[in-house]
């Protein structure tokens, strides 16, 4: 690992020492190309129609899902298969819910089996969550780590839930992990991010010989500026559910996620000016047609 | 008559079945169910030889909305 260049300074906004690759037609994890930068979750919505609207209103091309048991039907009989177009979507079968390695490598087998059965894309990815308590919803990172090397050795790709701890966001990737996606904040919470420079120093660790390793922003989102300022940072995309699921307007949220993300990525690109302490005029100082009463306060 | 347990709810049975004569008395199509024998998944290609069996633990799982 390289210490993290402490030039915060003057450029205390960016992640040092990343050269960004520019967006061309997407962006890659685990060998696929996905446009959107955003995936979403298909939790929590009041109705599978209001699920299925607002997925589509945030252009995600990337859904994840849960594995469970029971309840095959919902109340109105309906199954969340036949509100999810197979064609357009990858399922991203999650673990949620899992304590411990052993559920939660149960739970990616079967979510695997079920989308080899759809002949998903999706079949041998998984959005591995073990967790470690559940009032925080923090992961486990011991067990984490294990159910990761386990699951990469049965040959899926696992994009890993963990929390904004740059140690253990390095030793997932060093796993195998597809993608390390460290939390902003915890799940459901709404708080943003948390940690700005935790994620910047994950981002730094994880991409510093590897321009395009992906990490994602997983969980905390409350609203579309803590999409904009994830990607600012660098990441490469974010996942969120509850943000949307839970606006007041599901799907008009979802569209505002859509342009936060699209936003936020521009402004990485395009590079954000340093902050200064002092102002500097936009308008030309010569020819201003009256004096000038103040000079400097420091003048006296 | 045999007993076994699906999601944790015991049920009981004539006799032995495979687990495609299992999935017949579920009203959701096959394909959108994963199933495990005594922790380990059943592969859907093999649902025809696989049995189930007296004490057997049977996972019978589908996808749900999640994050």
């Amino acid at each position: 690992m390289t210490p993290i260049r402490n030039d915060a300074s003057t450029r205390n906004d960016i992640t040092p020492g990343i050269d960004f690759p520019a967006d061309s037609e997407g962006w890659s994890v685990a060998g696929r190309t996905l446009r959107s930068r955003l995936i979403v979750g298909t939790g929590r919505y009041d109705t599978l129609e209001q699920m299925r609207d607002s997925l589509d209103a945030s252009g995600a091309d990337c859904v994840t899902v849960a594995v469970r048991r029971e309840r095959l039907y919902d109340r109105q009989g309906q199954n969340i298969l036949d509100f999810l177009d197979l064609d357009r979507y990858i399922l991203l079968p999650n673990t949620a819910g899992c304590y411990t390695a052993a559920d939660a490598t149960r739970a990616a087998r079967l979510g695997r089996e079920i989308l080899r059965s759809l002949g998903n894309p999706g079949a041998d990815w998984v959005k591995l969550e073990v967790l470690g308590d559940s009032r925080t919803l923090l992961p486990d990172p011991a067990e984490t780590v294990r159910a990761c090397r386990e699951l990469v050795d049965d040959g899926f790709s696992v994009l890993c839930y963990t929390s904004d701890c740059p140690v253990t966001a390095a030793r997932l990737k060093e796993v195998g992990a597809a993608s390390v996606m460290p939390a902003g904040s915890p799940i459901g919470s709404g708080q943003g991010l948390l940690n700005r420079n935790n994620l910047r120093i994950i981002l730094e660790y994880l991409k510093s010989d590897d321009p395009d390793y992906p990490v994602i922003v997983d969980a905390g989102v409350g609203t579309a500026s803590d999409v904009s300022e994830a990607f600012e940072l660098g990441a490469d995309g974010v996942l969120l559910n509850t943000a949307i699921a839970h606006a007041r307007d599901p799907v008009r949220m979802a569209r505002a996620m859509r342009h936060a993300a699209l936003a936020g990525r521009d402004a990485l690109l395009a590079g954000r000016i340093p902050k200064r302490l002092y102002g500097t005029a936009s308008s030309p100082e010569e020819g201003v047609i009256s004096s000038r009463p103040y000079g400097s306060a420091a003048d006296g | 008559m045999i007993r076994i347990t699906v999601n944790g709810k015991p049920i009981e049975l004539d006799a032995p079945m495979t687990v495609e004569r299992l999935l017949d008395s579920v009203e959701v199509p096959p394909n959108y169910l994963a199933v495990e024998v005594n922790a380990h998944v059943v592969p859907r290609e093999r649902y025809t030889d696989v049995t189930v069996g007296d004490g057997d633990e049977i996972e019978l799982v589908t996808l749900v909305g999640g994050g």
